[in-house]
């Protein structure tokens, strides 16, 4: 069964008076468990495509489909509810927030849940364990190098234990070898804990740790690696 | 981390310019319970009060420095409806410097305590205040100020009278002291049949007169008799109620309300203002961290509300240390003899209205200041968010 599927996608932007096609019908299914790197030069509309999955953007036509939810009939509220249990966000740039510790910036996503503090805290000292960085917990990004801050956004992303991992150009702003780490760790998160990862690159090696690897031109898909996919 | 620490943090990222902003606030804050209840003085009858309701007072028709005979007591202690007459001089003592500035009246011992009896003087105090001839009387804060006993020669200096040798340091002798029924009264007074020998001006004057009436419902009827009685002489006087005459002199600052209101109004516009560009410039810089919490699933209505609670936090925390500043600088003035003669004390209630309605002013300015930036979060839509 599909865990996440999109069926006759179409996204458009306004820009003033100029309509701006972004994503034309595209169809795209994904099954839990799967790893998929979502490659295309710039505006190919990648990036919109990672926020339709990840509920942050609507479609202008089309179902969006993630876990039997369908995104499309969810308000605003009901949407932000839904991404806080169902989906962990990495960004290219980390977005920590600079005046919390790491520890306070894992901890943040639990905020919106019942836990107790003292839970919250053992939780987002586990998600910093996962990511090698337990004993930076009490550091402040400005203090961390853009590596490690990446590891401290993945374990932000992972410590409400959401099913689907939603990585923008994760190692865009890294250098080799912190780059590969961070696509080790997406690797295990994928493989040992069964997280669904989409994941956009322009970089083909960082595409290589993925299970699937899917091209977007101009708002279609052109071409497609292993995965089940009809556009 | 629980939301409260979140908005508290995030105030204090920029501790400069969160610390300017606050010290604006407290100064803001500070004036408005200071000044305010100042003018809340100057707009209301809290001088005289009921006490004054059955006292009129007569002075020099032209100015208030002006002295009047002092035969004008037994001539309005005759009129029908009068039921005393007393009668006060501005001395314009100090003690020892004259930065120790005093309120003190040259007075009619048998007669003042009757006609003010709001001032509670023992039997003993007050019988040896009449029969002493250099005899001096104070309240008992001013006693305590400056550590005075029953029994020392005080040397009062007058700043307008001096004695018939030249000099302008007296001595009287403290016989006793008195309380008074309202904070804030501060008078020392003197023993007029003394002053009146002794200054080198000459005897026969007074200052004004305080004159105790039968009804109220006859004040102005006597007022008008008393000022038609002298309208043709040499020395013409002017009579009004307590509470009027506190009024006029009240009155020779100016319109001490409209200006305290214009500088309260000048000075909170421009708070508004700077409060305005600080949660103004404070949501800019994070519009893409807001993106990413909204991202993260915290709902709009939950980041409006850290929002605006941030800019409450911001205006009522300030306002709640120069409201306490504010009250003590007003006990403070109270409690000075010499601040006090220039500004009337508010009364405490009047500081705590004005403290609680300060605290309501900043409340409101925290919501007028955040609910722009909060509705804009709610607003904002996470895409526009996160390439801001």
């Amino acid at each position: 069964m599909a865990f996440i599927e999109l069926t006759r996608v179409v996204k458009n932007y306004e820009k003033g008076s100029e309509v701006v096609h972004v994503l034309q019908d595209l169809n795209l299914t994904l099954h839990e468990g799967d790893f998929l790197a979502l490659m295309g030069p710039s505006g190919s509309g990648k990036s919109t495509l990672l926020n339709l999955i990840g509920g942050i953007d609507q479609p202008t036509a089309g179902n969006v489909s993630v876990d039997g939810a369908n995104l499309g009939n969810m308000s605003g509220s009901q949407l932000a509810k839904w991404r806080s249990a169902t989906i962990g966000f990495v960004f290219q740039f980390y977005n920590l927030l600079p005046f919390l510790t790491a520890e306070r910036n894992v901890e943040l996503p639990l905020l919106l849940t019942n836990l107790r503090g003292s839970q919250r805290k053992e939780n987002a000292l586990t998600a910093l364990r996962t990511v090698s960085l337990e004993d930076r917990a009490k550091h402040k990004p400005g203090e961390l190098s853009g590596g490690q801050q990446q590891r401290v956004a993945i374990a932000r992303a992972i410590v409400a234990d959401p099913k689907i991992l939603v990585c923008d150009e994760p190692t865009g702003d890294l250098d080799r070898q912190s780059a590969q780490e961070i696509l080790a760790l997406l690797e295990t998160l994928n493989d040992r804990f069964g997280k669904t990862i989409i994941m956009v690159t322009h970089d083909p090696l960082a595409a290589e740790h993925a299970k699937t690897v899917l091209h977007l031109d101009k708002g279609v898909l052109v071409e497609s690696e292993q995965a089940e996919v009809s556009a | 981390m629980t939301s409260v620490g979140f908005v508290w943090k995030n105030l204090y990222r920029k501790k400069t310019r969160t610390f300017l902003t606050f010290f604006c606030l407290f100064i803001a804050f500070l004036l408005y319970v200071a000044l305010g209840s100042i003018a809340v003085v100057f707009s209301i009858d809290t001088v005289s009060g009921e006490l004054g309701a059955n006292r009129l007072q007569t002075s020099a028709k032209y100015s208030m420095i002006d002295d009047i005979p002092k035969r004008y007591v037994d001539e309005i202690s005759q009129l029908d409806g009068v039921e005393l007459v007393t009668h006060m001089s501005w001395f314009g003592g100090y003690y020892q410097e004259p930065s120790n500035m005093l309120v003190t009246f040259p007075v009619n011992p048998s007669t003042f305590f009757r006609v003010y009896p709001e001032y509670e003087i023992s039997d003993e105090h007050l019988s040896a205040f009449i029969e002493t001839r250099r005899g001096m009387v104070a309240p008992l804060s001013i006693v305590e100020q400056y550590q005075w006993n029953v029994g020392d020669i005080v040397p009062i200096g007058s700043q307008i009278y001096p004695q018939k040798d030249g000099n302008y340091t007296w001595e009287f002798e403290l016989v006793g002291y008195y309380v008074p029924e309202q904070e804030g009264q501060t008078a020392v007074l003197l023993q007029y049949d003394y002053f009146d020998e002794a200054n080198a001006f000459g005897p026969g004057s007074v200052g004004w007169l305080a004159i105790q009436i039968t009804d109220p419902q006859l004040g102005p009827e006597i007022a008008q008799k008393i000022d038609s009685m002298y309208i043709n002489s040499s020395d013409p006087v002017r009579t009004a109620t307590e509470s009027e005459a506190n009024r006029q002199f009240l009155a020779q600052y100016g319109n001490i309300t409209l200006m305290m209101s214009g500088i309260l109004i000048a000075v909170f516009f421009t708070i508004l203002l700077v409060c305005a560009n600080t949660m103004a410039q404070a949501f800019r810089e994070r519009i893409a961290e807001l993106g990413v919490l909204k991202t993260i699933g915290f709902n709009d209505y939950k980041l409006g509300l850290w929002m605006l609670s941030e800019a409450i936090l911001l205006s009522v925390l300030p306002a709640i240390f120069g409201v306490i500043i504010g009250m003590g600088l007003l006990v403070g003035v109270g409690s000075s003899g010499a601040a006090a003669m220039f500004l009337p004390t508010p009364p405490m209630s009047v500081v705590f209205s004005t403290a609680i309605s300060s605290l309501a002013l900043a409340g409101a300015l925290g919501v007028l200041v955040g609910a722009i930036p909060a509705l804009t979060t709610t607003r904002m839509s996470i895409v526009d968010a996160m390439h801001a």
